[in-house]
């Protein structure tokens, strides 16, 4: 996935709507999820990976696992609202995909949409860089 | 924020380079330049540098120098020789830690002198302790002359296995010959400095002090000769992986104005025999109580690394308090201090920590977790 052509969170997550419609009602749409380039640069030295359930419901915000580092212990939030469909299983074992290719092997799930879904909070490529670039100095 | 925090005199560097900075003690610190992995390890392999400029220095001359630092420190060092160095822990009334401090024994033009090396973050409360213990002891200035070199000098770390050929190629002398913790009078790259084969990492290595207005230069000359032996600058988050290691504690973790040096383990450092400093009747009543928590060791089963604060338990009954904890890079696994219960302290005790709301098995293990091997 082009990082170009994603959605990010304030706390780092990239969304990927899977198929064209952004806002769906039907029940099949679904959304990838995974960390940015950006995150992981930030946390270096990860250690361990803590993906979410299979079937958990999440609301925007809410824990859809963790990742630590050598320094420190980070949550992952969900960008969106859903149900967890898929987890990226092997990554906890792989952890060096979310450095290599974090839109791509790096995925850590995929989630059903909840019907009232909204990705009207989350940022734009543009937006989001110009987050990161500010939050480094 | 970062306008109110100290700078150390390469802190322009720092930043050039990369470095993530933060907040330690009140000053403006590098954190990590990459990976901390890779610092660690280079340290462990070959050598790392350090910027420990923020580490308080404090020189006592004076007839009562070496007495007021008796009455105020856990072992005597005023009877140290000249040239040698000593750990020791400044107590409070109740026998807890005020700090944990290096002091050496020199001379220069003006006379002998001690220096006190003190936490960065202790030493305003600290300078406030002599202050106190100064009046309390009747001693004038004419007595006791102190003086604060901080913020005038640089501290450099030169650490690891090949540390002493860094300093050798920078500094045109092979140092390799003191011997552990003991300092002298040097010229290095021309200027004056005090170097002590001393460190926080668990190898070999050496301290230096040097005028801040040649920090930058010769901190560029360490790093090219670090490099060429596979070396590297290193943050505080590898000084702080290295330390725990190497079982080193680390105070606001492992000792504090509440936890006395023997919890802490450190009875090599505490002389109660035959002599009176602040903390030392306390310290004479604490090593009767046998209930006190103690230091330990832990390793995890787990990829979990335990932080500063999760609670060790067994049996499902809280029996301590994580004091630092990280990935060891050396062990490739979770390693952590900790204070438990005496009757849990015994190696191999298995425990469990909980990590964030889930429980993780643990087992006490012998301090420390890294020992170099000595050739």
């Amino acid at each position: 996935m082009k990082p170009e052509e994603l959605k990010y969170a304030k706390t780092h997550e990239w969304v990927h709507v899977d198929g064209s419609k952004e806002h769906s009602d039907e029940a099949d749409a679904t959304a990838t999820v995974g960390i940015s380039a950006f995150a992981v640069e930030a946390l270096t030295d990860l250690v361990f990976l803590e993906l979410p359930r299979v079937g958990q419901q999440v609301q925007p915000g809410e824990s859809l696992g963790e990742v630590e580092s050598v320094k420190a212990v980070s949550d992952i939030y969900s960008p969106v609202a859903g149900e967890v469909l898929e987890v990226n299983q092997e990554l906890p074992e792989s952890l060096e995909w979310l450095g290599e290719d974090p839109y791509g092997r790096g995925w850590i799930a995929r989630v059903r949409l909840a019907k009232d879904a909204s990705l009207e909070h989350l940022m734009d490529h543009a937006a989001y860089s110009k987050m990161c670039a500010e939050e480094e100095h | 924020m970062t306008s109110t925090l100290t700078q150390t005199p390469l802190h322009a560097w720092h930043t050039a380079r990369g470095a993530k900075m933060a907040e330690f003690g009140g000053w403006s610190m590098p954190i990590q330049y990459g990976s901390i992995v890779g610092e660690h390890r280079a340290t462990r392999t070959g050598a790392g540098i350090f910027d420990i400029s923020h580490m308080g220095r404090f020189i006592f001359r004076g007839s009562a120098a070496g007495d007021f630092l008796d009455r105020l420190l856990s072992r005597p060092v005023a009877d140290l020789e000249e040239g040698r160095v000593r750990y020791a822990l400044m107590t409070n009334h109740e026998g807890g830690t005020v700090d944990d401090v290096l002091v050496t024994h020199l001379r220069n033009a003006e006379g002998p002198f001690f220096l006190v090396v003190v936490n960065a973050g202790n030493a305003d409360k600290v300078l406030r302790w002599l202050d106190e213990r100064q009046q309390a002891f009747d001693l004038t200035d004419a007595d006791l002359i102190r003086e604060d070199v901080t913020h005038q000098q640089s501290m450099l770390a030169v650490q690891g296995p090949r540390s002493a050929e860094v300093l050798t190629t920078v500094c045109g002398t092979d140092f390799s010959a003191m011997t552990y913790y003991t300092a002298t009078h040097a010229t290095v790259d021309t200027s004056p400095a005090i170097v002590s084969r001393t460190g926080y990492t668990g190898e070999d290595g050496w301290e230096l002090i040097v005028p801040a207005e040649v920090a930058e230069s010769l901190w560029q000359k360490l790093l090219e000769s670090c490099e060429q032996v596979g070396g590297t600058c290193v943050g505080l988050a590898a000084r702080d992986t290295l330390r725990l290691e190497a079982a080193m504690p680390l105070y606001g973790h492992e000792l504090s104005e509440e936890i006395s040096p023997l919890q802490a383990g450190l009875e090599f450092a505490v002389k109660l025999e035959g002599r009176e400093f602040v903390g030392r009747d306390a310290l004479v009543q604490l090593a009767t109580r046998e209930h006190l928590p103690r230091r330990i060791g832990l390793v995890g089963h787990g990829r979990r690394a335990p932080r500063d604060g999760y609670q060790i338990c067994s049996g499902g009954r809280l029996i301590g308090h994580v004091s630092s904890g990280t990935h060891s890079p050396t062990l490739d696994r979770p390693i952590a201090m900790g204070y438990v219960e005496p009757e849990f302290a015994t190696v191999g005790t298995a425990v469990s920590i909980d990590m964030r709301g889930r429980e993780e098995a643990a087992e006490v293990v012998a301090l420390p977790f890294y020992k170099r091997l000595v050739t």
